[in-house]
């Protein structure tokens, strides 16, 4: 393409993305096309991905072409393996894109569709994508090494010992977070908990086969696989439909959260091939095809969105979880516009795939900004419910009140008409026996889904049917990532445990194996059981804990990120990942003293305490139940204040760093592998 | 006359064919297929249970620690 026909083409591109953000930010009162979002968003990754993250790779990270990557260095066809950059890229998103991206938006929904818009877009542009990006090249550069040795090695032992701290955090809270989601959507629904418990033997059948019938054939496999869950969904319909057996899928919050704590652990303990490999497999086969069904049926209906831009819960008061716009939508969304979380990826299997050095910007930086659409998406999904639908789905019954009427009473008194009788037809339609009180993104996310889904393909009769596809999308994600997520923690635990008594770090020692997985099981499963319990439904006080926690990893990630752009002598383009690293700063700071300080008892956990200890005081003696949601507080109150000390501790450590290079303190010592020449330099310079 | 016209096709044919062979050698590498052929491979010995079953012992230690992500 000319330059004058590629300037002019820029151009129209950036008048599109400006128009379309002006449109998103100025409507008020009335309502607009999701096709502005896509559009807004599209236009926003395209000038991200030719601009600014072309000025990273030539200004800040100087990638080099004809430098050999590990790949290529150390290729030994089974980790280092020279890879296309397109499949690369696939492979990257298929692994960082999780269920975050779905419910974060889903919940910051109710402060409107514009705060989750304007942030989904700028941290991946900003954040996100530069995040992604610079820690796969520094990786790359370091034979792809991870996160925590990176940490340890450029900001020292404190760096390394507080990125190992946020990884457990992160992942004890997230799996605790997760389950709690499952839970929620499967409550009290035995279409739903009929699918996912036929999953299980799916996968384990699925595991026989590739073992035993067919070896190595995972690609036909899933596709088995996936037939097979499309039966067990028209099956949930059978179940729910035929009382003596729906009552055994009718089951109740604590019972699911028992039977979800049971699956972990023995998901921990089984061999891979048996279960976590063929559900992996499975989930991915039908991520990757429903995130693009997603995108079709958005772009096929262009749906009309009824959340209003803002609403007035950006004031803090919101039933969904409480906290104003500033800090809580920047912690509730972060997969979508930045998570620590992708740093792990980047600085894992990805590295040692990557060919060229230049790959690293499509990969690091594009497959964020894949992902990021992935959460506008969501946004659109939950936003084409009408407001008083998605409060009704999303409010606790301790806001709204337990019954119908109460809660939709509760609901159109802020301005969000809705009636018992409206959420019944929804629920009947769905297959559900009730939507209120589903708290946790999930239910809405499915419901905008099928609504979307029904709309362009199959019309209202399939309406329950999509929307119990989207539960079992939803749950599948999640039930994967706790497979995955509790075999990485207990390894994790096991790796520490052997520095104290050398067998409990043996991965073959079944005692170690069982000790360990009741350990992280244990973990989590405290903070799903205290989310269940809780009568403002978990998510309320959870998923800010989990967001600070993403973040904090994501503070990791930039701190190791800035340290090494100085030491490479390139401190004049330190804003690349200084700026979004102060952003996360004043995020997690405010977020966190805001969810222990807070006076007001909806959000901060010690005022919530101590109104619970006045309430007992006032009315009588201490209930166990009112002792435990005590303890409950305090504890998330001392989590909350372990992390942010981890935040404070990595800063400064990371500051001393660069202030010591900075004034030539210390001579900057950047460890990377030295250069080694491409073989395939003509290849290149041809 | 004949041959100019059917570059355009051409082009896009052989543009469709790389595309698709793209996008079934990012599902093979997504699925393990091609770790697995890449192990037969070096093995130099032929699909069957056993030569599964030595792949995924080979590869049980990289995929028990890969997190998938939030």
């Amino acid at each position: 393409m000319s330059k004058p026909v590629s300037a002019f083409v820029w151009l129209a591109v950036a008048v599109a993305g400006a128009l379309s953000v002006a449109t998103i930010a100025l409507h008020r009162g009335e309502q607009i096309s999701a096709l502005w979002l896509v559009v807004a968003a599209l236009c926003s990754y395209a000038l991200g991905y030719r601009f600014y993250s072309k000025f990273i790779a030539a200004k800040v990270l100087a990638l080099d072409a004809l430098r050999a990557t590990p790949a290529e260095r150390l290729e030994n066809g089974r980790d280092f393996v020279r890879t296309n950059k397109w499949v690369v890229f696939g492979h990257h998103f298929a692994a960082i894109a999780g269920p975050g991206p779905l419910v974060g938006p889903v919940l910051a929904a109710q402060f409107g569709y514009l705060p989750g818009t304007l942030w989904i877009l700028a941290g991946a542009v900003f954040g996100g994508c530069v995040q992604d990006f610079v820690i796969l090249l520094f990786s790359i550069r370091r034979d792809g090494k991870s996160l925590t040795e990176m940490a340890k090695s450029e900001i020292g032992r404190l760096g390394g010992f507080v990125a190992y701290v946020a990884v457990i955090s992160i992942i004890v809270i997230l799996l605790g977070v997760a389950a709690l989601i499952v839970v929620n959507a499967l409550k009290a629904s035995p279409w739903g908990t009929f699918t996912i418990a036929m999953t299980i033997p799916i996968a384990l059948f699925m595991g026989l086969y590739l073992r035993r019938i067919r070896p190595g054939k995972v690609l036909e496999s899933s596709v088995l696989g996936f037939v097979l869950v499309l039966l067990a969904i028209w099956g949930g319909q059978w179940a729910s439909h035929t009382p003596s057996v729906g009552r055994y899928f009718t089951l109740t919050a604590p019972t699911l959260a028992i039977l979800i704590i049971i699956y972990g652990f023995a998901a921990s303990a089984l061999p891979v091939w048996l279960l976590l490999a063929p559900r992996d497999y499975l989930s991915t086969f039908v991520k990757l095809g429903t995130i693009a069904l997603l995108a079709l049926g958005i772009t096929a209906l262009r749906p009309t969105l009824h959340m209003p831009a803002l609403t007035r819960f950006i004031d803090g008061t919101g039933p969904v979880f409480a906290g104003s716009l500033f800090p809580f939508a920047f912690v509730t969304i972060a997969c979508g516009a930045i998570s620590g979380f992708h740093s792990l990826i980047s600085s894992g299997t990805t590295p040692k795939l990557i060919s060229r050095e230049t790959e690293t910007r499509m990969v690091g930086y594009g497959a964020m900004a894949a992902e990021s659409m992935v959460a506008i998406m969501a946004v659109i999904a939950a936003c084409v419910l009408q407001p008083g639908t998605y409060f009704s789905i999303n409010s606790p019954a301790g806001i709204v009140g337990a019954a119908p009427e109460a809660a939709t009473a509760t609901i159109s008194s802020w301005g969000f008409p809705v009636t018992a009788a409206d959420m019944h037809t929804l629920a009947q339609a769905v297959g559900e026996q009730t939507l209120f009180n589903r708290t946790g993104g999930a239910p809405a996310f499915a419901v905008g889904m099928a609504h979307i889904f029904a709309h362009s393909i199959g019309g209202q009769g399939l309406m329950a049917i999509w929307y119990h596809f989207a539960i079992m999308f939803e749950a599948l994600f999640i039930l994967t990532v706790l497979d995955a997520g509790t075999r990485v923690g207990r390894f994790m635990v096991q790796d520490a445990l052997g520095h104290i008594y050398e067998p409990l770090g043996r991965t073959s020692w079944y005692p170690s194996i069982l000790a360990n997985s009741a350990l992280i099981v244990a973990a989590w499963g405290y903070f799903l059981w205290q989310g269940v319990k809780d009568p403002l439904g978990g998510i309320n006080s959870l998923w800010p804990l989990f967001g600070i926690a993403n973040q904090l990893l994501a503070t990791v990630a930039l701190c190791v990120a800035t340290t090494i752009i100085i030491k490479m002598g390139r401190a004049r383009y330190a804003a690349v990942t200084l700026g979004p690293l102060l952003w996360l700063v004043a995020v997690t700071f405010s977020a966190s003293y805001y969810k222990v300080f807070d006076p007001n008892p909806r959000s901060g956990f010690l005022a919530h305490a101590r109104q619970l200890a006045s309430s007992v005081a006032r009315t009588g003696p201490n209930s166990a139940a009112t002792a435990r949601l005590i303890f409950n507080d305090r504890l998330d109150a001392a989590v909350t204040g372990v992390l942010i000390a981890m935040v404070a501790m990595i800063l400064f450590e990371s500051t001393a760093e660069w202030v010591r290079v900075l004034a030539g303190r210390k001579q900057a010592v950047v460890r990377e592998t030295p250069f080694v020449p491409t073989r395939f330099a003509a290849e290149e310079q041809a | 006359m004949r041959f100019r016209r059917s570059t355009p096709v051409l082009t896009l044919s052989k543009n469709l064919r790389r595309a698709t062979s793209v996008l079934w050698s990012t599902l093979r590498e997504i699925f393990d297929e091609s770790a697995y052929a890449r192990f037969l491979q070096r093995q130099n010995i032929g699909s069957s249970k056993h030569a599964y079953a030595a792949f995924l012992r080979e590869n049980l230690r990289q995929r028990e620690r890969r997190p998938r992500c939030c």
